[in-house]
């Protein structure tokens, strides 16, 4: 009973919403929706149910709530609830529709995580993919936004092909009923279609390398809607499908060491990424990618609990990131660090303390969360290969680099010219991300907490002083060089992976596209009109040699029996005399005939 | 039952016929409307009363006993979700037509007899019965398209249509002659020559008589390379013509490979089905590709027609390849193929709606000449956004169901194909977002002809009740496949076993 409750309660009041557009009340039904869902979260966190119904032939739709799923069931509802009461600040997010598709992406990121078989897990896929779309182009009159969703939508897509075919090899390789828990063991080659398939799909869903840009645009959309799915869940959800099945990558041989490797890639260059950016959208969805990095490694080196725990932690600390970046952007009108955004933190020091605490649990340091679950993923990370653990390293010293650079730009003094004074923020979307800040602060001690979270291995002593120093250099060396940090283009551009993704494959098949329907119109579609043409062309010469040749012909028979006729006639002259000439003559040729006839035998 | 179900249109029409066309639209559209519904209920009844196996509600009387020809109708799970199909979308399309203006006492006669012929082809067990409905919907269609079509193009178009699917029905009754004659006593019948299947060692004459039968098919599907015909057709006919030819006269191009097809031919069938296969992915891939670079909305979505009518070829195709422990997979592959006409029926017919809609406020099927439509008509953007993505396999839609179950059954078969086919969901998606973030999102822009009435009002009442129940009946499918499955596997079952033997 829990799991229907679960997932349909955000699923169904979102649809009601959406259908209904009330002109008012969409706020509080839709915070109502959320903290219900909350509320049932928890408790199926607690009871951990398991659910099951029948789907297609032979192969249900299963659910369960389990150590893994449960820690996601909490979290989803829990930076939704938030993410909606900060959105109430906003005029313009004040509609059913935003609501509507902020549930409707819960109950499927809900049904994500908590999905044993595979067609569920694509179908809640795919429907948070869509309502990403939705919610990055929500303002309607934005073609950029649009575009941008666009994009989302097409390069994530491009990866979740990858779950179409492993749904086929997982049925191939023997699993008939598609449960997740049997892709390890699938037989010869189909494991590694199926775990090629998955992989692909969870890294574009991830934005990791070589698929980060789509996040670049997503941050088109409203920041309520980048705290909720471009940070905190639905980007973190391929990092929790491969937690998931740490198991099979290992089972696939060259997937773990694959996944951990574009993990801690992703984690270093979008770090550096972030440290150019001038947009602090930019700027976080940017870390976003590294962090989810983190989350990628753990994966790849069976750190399952070390990966969960980051995700947890990130998702606190960047929620409120996005969130008062949100609000910033609404009572300042900027996202540029350099421009609008200097001092906003002492324009707004309460917002801006809780920004402060976020940021530096993001740089890493101790003791605030990120340090603890950061390591954890490192420790585990240094078992499989100490190349990895170095390399995680240089990117957490990255990630204190670029939240260093943000802290000294909104601490600046504030320029006295431009608006009139600090506009007031919003009460309740206040305190939201101060509750948000402490649990981002304090998320690190869950490692000391329940199973599912209790990192395995634990971090060392030494790694955890090493990279708390790490962090607090890098935090000093950014505040210092903060405003005189070199930004080569190519990392401001998110290393131009969109205009290469556009020239390399939108462009070639848009091209062939417009060849092949010229071909289809002006060729194919003219073989009809061009075989009638012939055919006609063919019955006037038919008519025009072939019937006169068989009209001479037929003429030239019935001529020719005239003929033969006339003749026929001329010795029936009725004379005797005659008639006997004729027989002699006749007489004397067969005669001949049978004198030749013999003397030749 | 059936021969209720199906010439209920037809007495309709008759008795329309008397009376003065003056009469006004609402009275044809009206008496249209409470036929669908009535016809509608009947095919509740005859659905609850359906069979586990075999037909259900047969009817068989002598017809012409000296040739094996008889009158002998019956559904199973293959035929009764697409009967449900004919009458949805024909209820569907009567609402939609409710202000027809335009002769509406000719169009409307017409689009009874058309539901008529349309309902019949999927009840008919008999070759020649299923070849006359067949050729019927061709007649009708051209009519439809000649006289409530664009002009002097229509009337072009509809030339296009007739003679490219009247040949390939020409070739379909060679194929039904062939496959008489090969029975001991020469018989039409299709479940007389499913049971004995004068046809099993294969060989020219089984093969000769598969190309026949799967050109005249292949034409009306329509698949690549045959496929030329469509999207004139499409752009010329009036709204409820585009919904009805690609809702449901498309569907009796699949539903004759489902019907004859596979089961009459299971030897050539399983010899050929790489070849189908083959067919299919070209035509999805083709379709998408072709559609995409497509700049008149009502052409794209006939090219999406192609598209998604490859994945039921694919699907049917890997349905042939027959191996050891292919039972599981071969079931999903059929099934999916026979959901997808179910889904496509109503997906599509809604896209064409909508497109119809769009055209009588604008006057212009070109996407760039639209922008910024969800500011002043969300209804219709929302509808036009929920078709897109509908169309383009979003889960939570029917569509999503068809095609995973279509390339999970036949990844195993023909894992290449599969594979290529499968980026066609990609295309499509491409596709489709172009179209609806160039339509729906920016500057508010229609075009500004001479001509075109200023105001432009939102989707009024019969389009929105013609429109929204065929998108929450693909929802629903979507969200609860079970309620058709439970219908269609079985029967999908018993047709991999006729196929397999």
């Amino acid at each position: 009973m829990l799991i229907p409750l679960l997932l349909g309660l955000p699923l169904f009041s979102g649809t009601m919403l959406l259908l209904g557009r009330p002109a008012r009340g969409a706020v509080v039904a839709g915070t109502l929706a959320a903290a219900g869902t909350l509320g049932v979260a928890v408790a199926a966190a607690v009871e951990r149910p398991v659910d099951r119904v029948p789907l297609l032939a032979g192969i249900p739709a299963g659910f369960a709530v389990d150590g893994l799923s449960g820690v996601l069931v909490i979290l989803v509802p829990a930076v939704l609830l938030a993410s909606l009461l900060v959105s109430a600040a906003e005029p313009d997010l004040r509609t059913g529709r935003f609501h509507a598709l902020m549930l409707i992406f819960a109950g499927a990121m809900l049904a994500t995580v908590t999905s044993t078989t595979l067609p569920p897990l694509l179908m809640a896929w795919e429907v948070m993919g869509a309502t990403s779309w939705a919610l990055i182009s929500y303002q309607l009159d934005d073609p950029r936004a649009a575009r941008a969703g666009t994009v989302a939508f097409l390069t994530t897509r491009t990866a979740d092909l990858g779950l179409y075919v492993a749904g086929g090899a997982v049925l191939a390789g023997s699993a008939g009923t598609m449960a997740l828990a049997d892709v390890a063991t699938l037989d010869g080659g189909w494991l590694h279609v199926a775990i090629g398939g998955i992989v692909l799909a969870t890294l574009g869903k991830s934005a990791q390398l070589p698929f980060s840009f789509w996040l670049s645009g997503a941050m088109r959309g409203p920041s309520p809607v980048s705290a909720l799915l471009h940070s905190a869940t639905m980007v973190a959800a391929g990092g929790y499908l491969l937690l998931r099945l740490a198991p099979a990558l290992d089972a696939a041989g060259w997937a773990a060491p694959l996944v951990a490797w574009v993990g801690v890639a992703t984690a270093l260059l979008m770090g550096l990424v972030a440290v150019v950016q001038d947009d602090l959208k930019q700027l976080l969805a940017a870390s976003t990618c590294a962090q989810i990095g983190f989350i990628v490694l753990a994966a790849g080196t069976a750190g399952t609990q070390a990966g969960l725990l980051h995700m947890v932690a990130h998702a606190a600390a960047k929620s409120v990131l996005f969130l008062v970046a949100g609000l910033w952007l609404a009572a300042l009108g900027s996202r540029s660090l350099s421009g609008g955004l200097r001092g906003a933190a002492r324009r707004h020091p309460i917002v801006g303390t809780a920004f402060t605490a976020a940021a530096l649990s993001l740089a890493g340091l101790a003791p605030l969360s990120l340090w603890v679950s950061k390591d954890a993923v490192l420790a585990a990370a240094a078992t499989t290969s100490s190349g990895l653990y170095v390399a995680g390293l240089v990117a957490a010293l990255v990630a204190a680099l670029y939240s260093g650079r943000a802290l000294w730009h909104v601490w600046q003094p504030a320029p006295t010219t431009g608006t009139a004074g600090p506009t007031r923020l919003a009460r309740s979307a206040t305190a939201v991300n101060v509750v948000l800040a402490v649990a981002a602060m304090g998320a690190g001690l869950l490692a000391l907490g329940p199973e599912p979270l209790r990192p395995q291995p634990p971090p060392h002593a030494g790694e955890l002083v090493v990279s708390a120093a790490l962090a607090l250099a890098g935090v000093l060396l950014a505040w210092r060089y903060a405003d005189r940090m070199p930004d080569p283009a190519a990392l401001e551009g998110w290393l131009r992976l969109e205009p290469a993704a556009r020239r390399w494959v939108a462009r070639p098949v848009l091209r062939l596209a417009a060849l092949l329907a010229r071909f289809d119109e002006r060729g194919l579609a003219r073989v009809p009109e061009r075989t009638g043409r012939a055919a006609l062309a063919l019955a006037r010469r038919t008519d025009g040699v072939g019937e006169r040749a068989l009209d001479r012909a037929v003429g030239g028979v019935t001529g020719g029996a005239q003929a033969l006729g006339r003749a026929a006639r001329r010795p029936q002259t009725g004379r005797l005399h005659q008639y006997y000439a004729q027989a002699s003559v006749v007489f004397a040729l067969l005669g001949a005939l049978a004198v030749l006839l013999i003397a030749v035998r | 039952m059936l021969s209720l179900i199906v010439f209920l249109p037809a007495l309709v029409a008759a008795a329309l016929s008397v009376l003065p066309a003056r009469l006004g639209p609402s009275v044809f559209t009206g008496a249209w409307t409470a036929t669908g519904l009535v016809q509608l209920a009947l095919v509740g009844a005859v659905w609850a009363d359906l069979p586990a196996t075999g037909y259900g509600a047969v009817e068989r009387r002598e017809w012409i006993p000296s040739a094996g020809i008889s009158y002998h109708l019956g559904v199973d799970g293959l035929s009764l979700p697409l009967l449900a199909l004919t009458v949805v979308l024909f209820t569907a399309t009567a609402l939609y037509s409710w202000r027809q203006s335009d002769r509406p006492k000719d169009f409307v006669l017409l689009f009874l007899l058309l539901q008529t012929v349309s309902g019949g082809l999927f009840v008919s067990l008999d070759l020649i019965l299923f070849f006359l409905f067949f050729d019927l919907s061709i007649v009708f269609m051209y009519f439809v398209i000649a006289g409530w079509g664009t002009g002097a193009p229509a009337r072009e178009a509809a030339l296009t249509f007739f003679l490219y699917t009247f040949l390939g029905s020409l070739a379909l009754l060679v194929g039904f002659i062939l496959l008489a004659l090969a029975a001991d006593t020469p018989t039409f019948d299709i479940p007389t020559l499913a049971a004995r299947n004068p046809l099993a060692g294969g060989g020219t004459y089984a093969a000769l008589t598969l190309l026949a039968i799967g050109v005249g098919l292949g034409v009306k599907t329509p698949v690549f390379p045959l496929h030329t015909w469509l999207p004139p057709a499409h752009t010329e006919a009036p709204a409820a013509g585009s919904a009805i030819l690609a809702g449901i006269l498309l569907k009796m191009g699949t539903y004759g490979f489902v019907r004859i097809a596979m089961p009459l031919l299971p030897a050539s069938w399983r010899q050929f089905a790489l070849a189908f296969v083959i067919v299919g992915v070209l035509s999805v891939i083709w379709g998408a590709l072709v559609a995409l670079a497509q700049e008149d909305l009502k052409r794209m979505i006939a090219y999406t027609s192609v598209n998604h009518m490859g994945y039921v070829l694919l699907g049917l195709g890997a349905a042939g390849m027959v191996s050891a422990d292919s039972e599981h997979a071969r079931e999903l592959a059929t099934t999916g193929a026979v959901y997808q006409m179910v889904s496509h029926g109503l997906i599509t017919a809604a896209l064409f709606l909508l497109a119809g809609a769009l055209h009588d406020r604008g006057h212009s099927y070109a996407i760039s000449a639209y922008g910024g439509l969800a500011t002043r008509i969300p209804r219709f953007a929302a509808l036009f956004a929920v078709a897109a993505f509908a169309s383009l396999g979003l889960p939570g839609f029917s569509g999503f169901i068809a095609e995973f179950q279509i390339f999970a059954g036949a990844l195993d078969a023909v894992p290449l194909s599969t594979v290529i086919a499968v980026t066609g969901v990609l295309l499509t998606a491409a596709l489709f977002l172009r179209a609806t973030s160039r339509m729906l999102t920016g500057r508010f822009r229609v075009p500004d002809t001479p001509g075109t009435p200023r105001p432009f009002p939102d989707l009024r009442a019969p389009e929105l009740l013609a429109i929204g129940p065929l998108l929450l009946l693909a929802t629903l499918l979507g969200l609860l496949p079970r309620l058709v499955l439970d219908v269609i596997e079985p029967a999908a079952r018993t047709l991999n076993d006729l196929v397999a033997r």
